[in-house]
């Protein structure tokens, strides 16, 4: 890891005053992402602003029709929490799905939606939920916010604080986890809410995060595993590898909805 | 550099160091604690696995720096008086290691998951909850039978 210099504000302003002083500086949330790629030397920030001690941003609430969630809240947090857990169940168990029980004491919400990584858990739900991604500055809606691999609709000098997910009536999220990396090779995230249809998949595609058209078409239609049977998959931009090609994740996709929407009945 | 101080073993510590310092290596080179070890280096194997203030987190991926008034627990802090602690004569007693490297570890990913799941720990949890710990040597079935015994261990009598 390249030498760098260490920040730790107490309020989001400080954040940003931080922000503005260094060229390249990163925020540090729970690290589970940061650290590694500083430790691999893919990443050499000239300064890591910790968030860890800024006030306001650890909260877990329920606004009206809405679980609001702090940026710094671990994935522990989210999947124990009985306000998650009786709202959005689906979300709490997707929580409790990434990495293993010591990397959920460390990582955070907001740092996985930061981060973007394609085969991560989080954006899925995001999307799928129609979350808002609240920041320091405004209010961006999923669909906005993930812009491809890597790549957010967040400016320099922009802290996401919360993340506000509408309760949905239904959702579930499925994953077929690499057998050795457990990252999801494909995860689809489903949901219902009045006749509205979300269906998010994360792992696939080559840009990232996205929402698969033809399979919500289908299933406002009928929402159930039958409707999404023979539904094409565009998978012309997955992404392949050594663990599975293309037209491998195209039909996992279709399978994990099947399996999503089947545990979103609750079957 | 920069000042830290927390308490390791109930013990209060404090020092300067590099703001790059990670909490394993200050714990392994500052503080010569060096029970807790550096398998993978890559947040995969578990054989960092301490306690920050109560919560297992792997130490080879926290700086020591954001650790500032924590309360860590290594497993050179669990016997006291000479004794050990539950976990670790459940696994002296069922032969849960072989080289031992991964045992630090695994320890205190045990004692982490008795205190989120308890004591009762049928054998399909503490597979799915040991995912972050990486064993070559065992095949992990004694692992498995003594982390059983050592949730039971703890049990308050």
């Amino acid at each position: 890891m390249y030498a760098f210099a260490y920040q730790r504000p107490t309020t989001v302003r400080q954040v940003q005053s931080a922000l503005g002083k260094h060229d390249d500086a990163k925020l540090l949330a729970g690290g589970q992402t940061l650290l590694p790629t500083m430790k691999q030397r893919l990443a050499s920030p000239s300064a890591v602003i910790d968030l860890g001690h800024v006030a306001g941003l650890s909260a877990i609430e329920k606004k009206g029709r809405n679980i609001v969630i702090g940026a710094m809240v671990r994935h522990a947090d989210v999947a124990t929490s009985d306000l998650v857990r009786e709202a959005i169940p689906a979300l709490a168990a997707l929580a409790g799905g990434i990495g293993d029980p010591a990397v959920r004491n460390r990582g955070t919400i907001g740092g996985s939606v930061a981060n973007n990584d394609p085969s991560a858990d989080y954006p899925a739900a995001l999307l799928a939920l129609g979350a808002t991604i609240v920041t320091n500055k405004r209010k961006i809606a999923a669909d906005d916010f993930f812009q491809g691999m890597f790549t957010t609709a967040l400016d320099d000098g922009e802290i996401i604080t919360k993340v506000s997910f509408p309760v949905p009536a239904k959702a579930a999220y499925v994953k077929f986890p690499n057998p050795a990396s457990r990252y999801a090779m494909v995860g689809v995230f489903v949901s219902k809410k009045g006749s509205d249809v979300k269906v998010a998949v994360t792992g696939a595609s080559n840009e990232g995060v996205f929402r698969a058209a033809g399979l919500e078409a289908a299933l406002k239609a009928k929402f159930n595993a039958k409707a999404v049977e023979g539904v094409a998959v565009d998978g012309s931009n997955f992404i392949s590898d050594i663990h599975g090609t293309a037209d491998y994740r195209a039909n996992l996709v279709n399978v994990m909805t099947k399996r999503a929407v089947t545990k979103a009945l609750g079957k | 550099m920069i000042s830290v101080s927390m308490t390791v073993n109930g013990k209060a510590v404090s020092a300067k160091i590099d703001p790059r310092t990670l909490l394993v290596q200050f714990l392994r080179e500052n503080l010569l604690l060096t029970g807790t070890h550096v398998g993978c280096d890559t947040s995969q194997c578990g054989a960092c696995v301490v306690h920050v203030d109560g919560k297992a987190i792997k130490s080879c991926t926290t700086l020591a720096a954001t650790c500032d008034g924590a309360s860590v627990v290594t497993i050179e802090g669990l016997a006291h008086d000479g004794a050990l602690h539950p976990m670790q004569e459940a696994f002296r007693e069922n032969h849960g290691l072989q080289c031992g490297f991964c045992t630090p570890g695994m320890i205190m990913s045990a004692i982490d998951i008795v205190n989120r799941k308890g004591h009762d720990l049928d054998e399909h949890t503490i597979r799915e909850e040991l995912e972050g710990n990486i064993c070559r040597c065992t095949g992990y079935h004694n692992i498995v039978k003594s982390v059983a015994a050592g949730a039971h261990a703890m049990a308050p009598k």
